[in-house]
């Protein structure tokens, strides 16, 4: 028994050995998407290439590039990435691929956004109705994507508004919470498709240009954090950037839908 | 209501298929967790006992601060040990972020309160019974220290079981030093937070089963091994 027992010991602290890795801080609406799952293996493949992904928002992304912790980042809001960049945090940025946010809410609609004229139509007709809105809260590219909308609606999220939940969760929770609240709520199209608790929701609203969602990838600047593996963050730009990643990126489809359209343009 | 019964299902159809990908992040989730105990327990033990053998002025103190941080919160224990350990914290160059090792050094945080300050009770009691026989025997606190810690096995492994259980769901702190990475730090729990993300309820209770049932196993076969409830009182 006691023999035996130093066996399993032995198993539980078996260690593999490791290949050349890279970290990549990814947002969760990447991740819930289902693209990772495709790339990364062809990665692995073509590049021999360990890529760890951590799955965090667009906030929590930018602050690990920002201390070395992960060697690129690739993430989806415009205006924190560039100022990332001016900062001298990341050496430049490449834009990879787009997707689109759309509006998720109760199948009954009782704001009647679906024949809302554009993507600030719509959340103005939610917060005249004054139905449960529940936003991310928790400064990713989607939550800055939606109070930018907000903003321009002329609608101040800041004041105390009982219909404005504001969870503090990644997307797939959000999602989950809505579905709970019976709520409307502004998702990327790929988290939404991919998302298994669909219950009640259904999307309302989508096609603004507004809407338009670019994931951009940023190498962190090796100038500011001499040990992180810049060659292996190029190596996978390059990648990201070619001909294979556009058709694999291409090609992603869940129920017949396409999710992402590859944009990187060749340097 | 049906989701439970799908969770179960998927448990069984987990289990019984030997999914390659359970069995690793089991073994990690154990891994981890146990190196933590085994860490957490050669420091809490000592320290338990010596708090009930040694009288100090500030032993009150000492003792309320080691009851008080059984409560701490994983997520602010999570959050210091990924400051010390960022690129930019002080222990940076030691490279542990996003490892194991990371993910042992918070549990180790977070359980050796809890060892201790259950082990210091129950020592505290088995104290008051030793107390005239060993100090008439002429002992050394260390000689007291060892009598005390072999004579009271049974509820060390009680404290130790209770740091064991803290530790296995333990989730708010290992996902921030370890990061969840596929193949590297994903556990049990962190697969937990994430199917529950994708809204895949099936597979995340699924998982929380063989949580529960790992827990379980481990228990029985502490129990086992140490042959509890089988003789006497000790």
């Amino acid at each position: 028994m006691i023999r035996l027992l130093w066996a399993v010991i032995a198993l539980v602290w078996a260690q593999i050995a490791a290949a050349d890795t890279m970290r990549l801080a990814v947002t969760t609406s990447f991740e819930n998407s289902g693209l990772a799952d495709v790339l990364v293996p062809a990665i692995k493949e073509d590049l021999d290439l360990d890529v760890q992904l951590l799955v965090v928002g667009t906030g929590q992304a930018l602050r690990l590039g920002q201390s070395g912790d992960v060697d690129a980042i690739l993430v989806h809001s415009k205006t924190a990435e560039i100022d990332f960049v001016t900062q001298g945090h990341g050496s430049h940025r490449r834009e990879i691929m787009y997707n689109d946010f759309v509006v998720i809410g109760p199948v009954a609609d009782a704001a009647s956004i679906s024949g809302a004229s554009g993507a600030e139509d719509a959340f103005a007709r939610i917060a005249v109705a004054q139905v449960p809105f529940v936003s991310r809260g928790d400064n990713s590219g989607t939550h800055k994507a939606e109070l930018a909308i907000w903003q321009r609606a002329g609608i101040d999220t800041n004041a105390t508004l009982e219909w404005y939940q504001s969870v503090g969760a990644g997307m797939g929770a959000a999602l989950n919470t809505a579905a709970g609240l019976n709520a409307y709520v502004l998702s990327d199209r790929a988290s939404w498709l991919n998302f298994g608790n669909k219950d009640g929701l259904a999307l309302l609203y989508s096609g603004d240009p507004a809407l338009f969602n670019q994931y951009a990838f940023i190498a962190v600047n090796p100038s500011k954090n001499a040990h992180v593996r810049n060659d292996l963050a190029i190596l996978l730009e390059t990648w990201l950037t070619s001909t294979r990643a556009a058709d694999l990126i291409n090609a992603y489809t869940i129920n017949d839908e396409t999710l992402f359209v590859f944009n990187a343009t060749p340097q | 209501m049906i989701e439970i019964l799908d969770g179960l299902k998927e448990a069984f159809r987990l289990v019984l298929g030997f999914d390659e990908e359970l069995l690793e992040i089991s073994l990690r989730s154990l891994r981890v967790t146990l190196s933590a105990l085994l860490i957490a327990s050669v420091i809490a033990i000592p320290l338990g006992t010596y708090l009930a053998v040694q009288r100090f002025r500030y032993r009150r103190i000492v003792i309320s601060m080691i009851n008080a941080l059984m409560g701490l919160p994983p997520v602010v224990v999570g959050l210091v040990v990924y400051i010390m350990l960022s690129r930019s914290g002080p222990f940076g160059v030691l490279n542990l972020l996003f490892t194991p090792t990371a993910m042992i050094i918070a549990q180790v945080i977070i359980i050796t309160p809890v060892i201790a300050s259950i082990a210091h009770q129950s020592m505290r009691e088995l104290w008051a019974e030793y107390h005239d026989l060993l100090i008439s025997l002429n002992t050394t606190k260390r000689q007291r220290i060892l009598t005390l810690i072999y004579d009271g096995r049974r509820n060390l492994l009680t404290a130790a079981l209770a740091g064991f259980g803290r530790a296995i769901g333990e989730v708010g702190a290992i996902m921030i030093v370890g990061g969840n990475i596929d193949h590297v730090t994903r556990v049990l729990t962190t697969a937990i937070a994430l199917e529950t993300g994708k809204g895949d309820f099936a597979l995340a209770l699924g998982l929380g089963f063989v949580l529960i049932g790992l827990a379980i196993f481990v228990n029985i076969a502490i129990h086992t091994l140490s042959r509890t409830e089988r003789e006497g009182l000790w």
